[in-house]
């Protein structure tokens, strides 16, 4: 409350008079437009930067690019060429001549199932794993092992057992970004301070309990690097994967693309998926930051 | 009268691969109820150990724990633990943290509503209600131990058991506390049971000292009574003779019988 703000009130200006010793102390607040400039300044000081550097980047290609017979198309030939793909993402003409949208969008349920599905499985694996010293001296080395795998080397397997691109995609973006789901988790249930479960143990919280009381959230920080890392390697894992299974996805409209020459096409695709990507994981550290209420690393 | 927390023959051996190391050698005590006890000793000595071990945080290697004559060899909230480093949950408030013993302890006994009000007395008691909703890395030290302490006081504990809960703190919040402390033994009656280093702490808080001998094998040395008159009052003991007489037989045993030895 500040005081222009009490002088509109007659009421509070009444009371402030009546009883004169209530004296309510209101600090001191800069005048809101100094706030605005300041948070426009810490802005422009965070986003004029990389835009500046961008530009740069755009200037060098587009004068590398842009004599006649280079291989591939300077900027503003990209643009010419997609404009339609930008400007109409969501056109429907059937099969696979579907707008970046649908492409997108495909890719993104994909990575949204087979991520769910490694998340839930790996913070369960994880925490038997950080639990109990007998589940890690026999599943730890195996996970060692198989979390080396690339992923696509895990595509033609999945193929063989679900004879369908759709569940191969998504075990592939299940078996790659689990393990450091896994391994994190792990970790973090294995650093749950001891003070934390004598606490535990003198409330009598039961193992059910205990696991969502104390365990969840004293091992949250450690749970959400893993799934930002998982979420990131999904998404790689996803465009290699489409490639090969075909269909709708951007990963399949990148190849087709590159089979009938659309470079430019290709790099707008690269750059939606760039985007795409950063802001899967803006997302999850954003999560993170909800779910811990950042004090979970005091 | 029987006995209303009785540690009795305890022996407490860790091992390790081949080596073992003993680090209590019988203990054996006795607390009435309503008794503040406090027990001294050097670092090292097994008396956190020997706290763990009424805790049931740590199983004697030799005897057994009475508590109204029914052995307790598991935690609960019957003898709740303020912890050293106050041990609150960073993700929970102030609140929160307390609330978590209320509900567990009291969950089929008290309402809702109840557990509520419970909570809330119990920051009263302590002095913390006005900071229900911060986090513990919002609040000082001593405003922890607090915390800590309403926590261990809201699941209404036969005995509760203070680890060096001072310890960790500056001299005046220190001294502050302990009267906190002193004022709850006085309105609620709680039976405690507290370790410590501090010697005015302990002659200051107790009605009886238990002191040990240096580890390994450590045992009750000698038990002392304090036969100073409650409430007591800090500045008015400074001068008092039977207090300092107390003092001085502590000090004694600590540092002429018992001097601590450097990596025994």
């Amino acid at each position: 409350m500040n005081m222009p703000a009490m002088k509109t009130e007659p009421a509070t200006a009444v009371r402030a008079t009546t009883a004169a010793p209530v004296v309510t102390m209101t600090p001191k607040r800069p005048p809101r437009a100094d706030k605005y400039i300041k948070v426009a300044r810490e802005t422009a000081a965070r986003v004029v930067p990389p835009l500046i550097v961008l530009a740069l980047g755009m200037l060098f290609w587009e004068l590398v690019c842009r004599r006649a017979g280079s291989a591939l198309p300077p900027p503003s030939r990209v643009f010419k060429e997609t404009k339609e793909l930008i400007f109409d993402p969501f056109f429907d003409h059937g099969g696979i001549d579907k707008g970046l949208f649908w492409h997108l969008s495909a890719s993104l349920q994909r990575v949204a199932l087979g991520y769910s599905l490694a998340a839930v499985a790996g913070i369960a694996l994880g925490t038997l794993v950080g639990q109990s010293v007998w589940a890690m001296r026999g599943l730890d080395p195996i996970f060692q092992v198989l979390r080396t795998i690339p992923p696509l080397a895990w595509l033609p397997l999945s193929l063989a057992a679900f004879r369908d691109g759709q569940p191969s995609a998504i075990f592939v973006i299940f078996i790659t970004s689990i393990w450091p789901i896994i391994i994190n988790t792990a970790v973090g249930i294995r650093n749950i301070p001891q003070d934390y479960r004598n606490v535990a143990a003198v409330v009598q919280l039961n193992p059910l309990e205990f696991f969502w009381k104390i365990m969840i959230p004293a091992a949250a920080p450690y749970i959400f690097t893993g799934l930002r890392i998982g979420i990131g390697l999904s998404w790689l894992a996803i465009v290699a994967a489409e490639m090969l299974i075909g269909g709708v996805g951007i990963g399949f409209f990148i190849w087709d693309a590159w089979n009938s020459s659309h470079i430019s096409e290709i790099i707008l695709a690269l750059f939606y998926v760039g985007i795409i990507g950063f802001v899967l994981d803006r997302l999850i550290a954003g999560l993170a930051k909800i779910v811990t209420r950042g004090t979970a690393l005091n | 009268m029987q006995p209303y927390l009785k540690l009795d023959h305890i022996d407490k051996i860790f091992t390790r691969g081949n080596a073992s190391t003993e680090v209590l050698k019988d203990i054996n005590l006795t607390i009435e109820k309503g008794e503040y006890v406090s027990i001294i000793g050097h670092s090292g000595c097994g008396k956190s150990t020997l706290l763990n071990i009424v805790a049931g945080l740590t199983d004697p290697t030799m005897g057994c724990v009475l508590l109204e004559n029914r052995e307790v060899n598991s935690p609960g909230p019957d003898r709740a633990v303020v912890f050293q480093n106050h041990s609150l949950l960073p993700w929970l408030t102030v609140y929160e943290n307390v609330r978590l013993g209320v509900d567990k302890v009291f969950s089929s006994s008290k309402t809702r509503a109840e557990r509520d009000a419970w909570t809330m007395h119990n920051l009263n008691l302590v002095q913390m209600a006005h900071a229900k909703d911060k986090r513990p890395a919002e609040i000082s030290g001593g405003m922890k131990q607090r915390v800590g302490i309403a926590r261990a006081l809201a699941m209404e504990p036969k005995v509760l058991l203070l680890d060096e809960p001072f310890g960790a703190l500056d001299a005046l919040t220190r001294a502050h506390l302990q009267d906190s402390v002193m004022a709850l033994h006085q309105k609620l009656g709680n039976t405690i049971l507290m370790i410590t280093h501090d010697v005015d702490e302990a002659v200051l808080l107790s009605d009886r000292i238990v002191m040990m001998t240096n580890g390994p094998s450590a045992r009750i040395g000698e038990v002392l009574d304090v036969p100073l008159a409650r409430p007591r009052k800090r500045l008015e003991l400074s001068t008092n003779a039977a207090y300092l007489k107390c003092r001085l037989r502590v000090l004694e045993f600590l540092y002429e019988r018992h001097r601590f030895v450097e990596a025994a």
